[in-house]
């Protein structure tokens, strides 16, 4: 069985619409072939990750669709770049990084991308529904689509993402098909604390170690509460689609495609059992601290993108206090949830109690840290998994309320009471 | 084969996946995530090897911009097919010319890789030096 194109697929790839899905053809049918898939299906939807600079490649990209008339053909959102457009001060880029960062963002923008600037797309409201094809890149956005909305993405990159947007077709393969979206490995909580069971500090520590685990396999949980609020899922998704591969899970009792157990299953038996228990826990825990001696610089949190909730939880935890001096505090969030946020006045009391707010990007991504030499704090596994590689930070990992008191206090604190048995 | 191509170069056999982004310099080719096994070493020239892909979306675009600069691997085996890789290693072709070949290998063939050995990388696969030789 080969790959079989529709006529329009084929108009395409010959240049009747134009050089610029006649590339993105050439990239998506190579990509098809490879991954044996047998036709191209339409997408709903684009998240495009190539909007972040990481250096001439992804320009010269860009800059040659844009230029060969490319424009998207589905609804296309951006994700971060590597300014912040609506506080440049707080990006300290260079005049070059500066240069190309805006004409990387021109150029997606130019295709017909909406500016959302945001590694959170699913916290729009208009978001995906369950069973649509989407063609989402950005590894924690690619999780949440397909475990916590249902939709249906496989593990799209830089590049894929804008051929899929510009043709509004991906190969029918992965996990747009059923047979991959079935759990392959069971995680089970074993005698892990009601009071940790239900902390949001325990979801990404979690999500990193199954991440670790499972690999690239797609794994379901068993022994969490049920509903599982959507921050932690977020937090959960992206530690485990950082430290492994993971682009899809099952949190049995809460995700739309695990019911129940059997249903994650899909009826086949699990390639393999894990039991979690709480040593295995504070070990990964502490594998997402770097150091926990020394000068508190800073706190990030919002990686991925901070909700409206969350702001809602951090203006409670900061309402009438001071960030310590010395010490920088940001919040990484998208433009729309700014606004939101702005509205509901959390912003104001975040403002006041001496947070700085960063959008369009991430401080791990680009430099946005003005002191170096310290620990960072953060209560993000994916921000405590990379920043040491990207930006050279020593980390330490903490829940939310560490993260706030230790600000506050200039020095790291952290409830070792909820670790403890 | 992900990625036709010639290439010839020393074995860099990584334990675990590795994320090109936020695994590795596209400056330098050295990998920089440090709770990688391997970091420190520098993957410029040589036939990188891993299980599988890791992580982030972004490692399509480090990878093309490693290419283009010079410092990627000479080719890239894989023990899984990995798209995210595969795309990366597409666009600098189409942009550049520059072709760095990904290779899926079966478990036989990925036992057979030995750090440091010298392999040989055609269209057809993955050619090992002759037993006996040098």
């Amino acid at each position: 069985m080969e790959l079989t194109l529709s006529e329009h697929d084929r108009e395409m790839a010959a240049g009747v619409h134009g050089q610029a899905p006649a590339l993105a053809m050439r990239i998506l049918t190579h990509v098809a072939a490879a991954d044996g898939a047998l036709r191209f299906i339409d997408i709903t939807s684009a998240h495009v990750d190539s909007c972040l600079y990481h250096g001439e490649a992804g320009l010269d990209f860009a800059e040659r669709l844009a230029a060969t008339g490319g424009r998207v053909a589905v609804p296309t959102t951006l994700n971060v770049s590597s300014l912040d457009l609506l506080h440049p001060d707080l990006v300290h880029a260079d005049d070059r990084l500066r240069d190309r960062g805006r004409r990387l963002m021109a150029a997606y923008t130019a295709m017909g991308g909406t500016p959302t600037w945001t590694c959170a797309p699913y916290q729009s409201p208009r978001r995906p529904a369950l069973g649509e094809h989407i063609a989402w890149a950005e590894s924690n956005a690619i999780v949440f689509a397909n475990s916590v909305l249902g939709a249906r993405t496989d593990r799209y990159g830089d590049f894929i993402d804008i051929c899929a947007a510009l043709t509004g077709r991906v190969p029918e393969t992965g996990l747009h098909l059923d047979e991959h979206r079935r759990a392959r490995v069971v995680f089970r909580l074993v005698g892990v604390p009601d009071r940790l069971a239900s902390a949001e500090v325990l979801y990404p520590v979690l999500g990193h170690l199954i991440g670790r685990a499972t690999g690239t396999k797609v794994p379901a949980i068993v022994g969490l509460p049920p509903g599982v609020p959507e921050d932690a899922l977020k937090a959960f998704g992206a530690a485990a689609a950082s430290s492994g591969g993971v682009a899809m899970f099952h949190a049995v009792g809460t995700t739309p495609e695990a019911p129940t157990l059997e249903a994650a299953l899909g009826g086949a038996a699990p390639e393999q059992v894990i039991d979690v228990d709480l040593a295995a826990l504070r070990a990964a825990r502490d594998e997402l601290t770097t150091h926990l001696d020394g000068v508190l610089t800073a706190v990030s949190v919002g990686t991925p993108h901070f909700s409206l909730e969350e702001f809602r939880s951090l203006a409670a935890l900061v309402s009438g206090r001071q960030v310590a001096p010395g010490v920088e505090f940001y919040v990484n969030t998208s433009r729309e949830v700014l606004a939101a946020a702005a509205a509901e006045g959390t912003v104001h009391t975040l403002r006041l109690a001496g947070i700085d707010i960063v959008t369009d990007t991430c401080t791990y991504i680009t430099p946005v840290l003005r002191g170096r030499n310290g620990i960072v704090m953060t209560n993000s596994g994916k921000w405590a998994w990379y920043a040491p590689g990207n930006i050279g930070v020593e980390v330490a990992f903490g829940s939310l309320i560490d993260c706030v008191d230790s600000a506050m206090a200039g020095a790291i604190i952290r409830d070792e009471a909820v670790w403890s048995g | 084969m992900l990625l036709k191509g010639n290439a010839v170069g020393r074995v860099l056999l990584l334990d675990e996946p590795l994320s090109m982004w936020g695994g590795l310099d596209p400056e330098t080719g050295e990998i920089i995530d440090r709770r990688h096994p391997q970091a420190g070493l520098n993957a410029a020239g040589r036939v990188l090897v891993m299980p599988a892909g890791r992580g982030s979306s972004s490692s399509s675009s480090v990878l093309a911009e490693a290419i283009r600069l010079g410092t990627a691997p000479a080719a890239i085996i894989l023990g899984e097919s990995d798209d995210i890789v595969l795309v990366g290693a597409l666009v600098a072709e189409e942009l550049y010319g520059i072709t760095c070949p990904v290779v899926v290998a079966d478990g036989d063939t990925y036992s057979r890789l030995r750090p440091d050995e010298e392999v040989t990388i055609t269209p057809a696969g993955v050619a090992f030096p002759a037993v006996g030789e040098g």
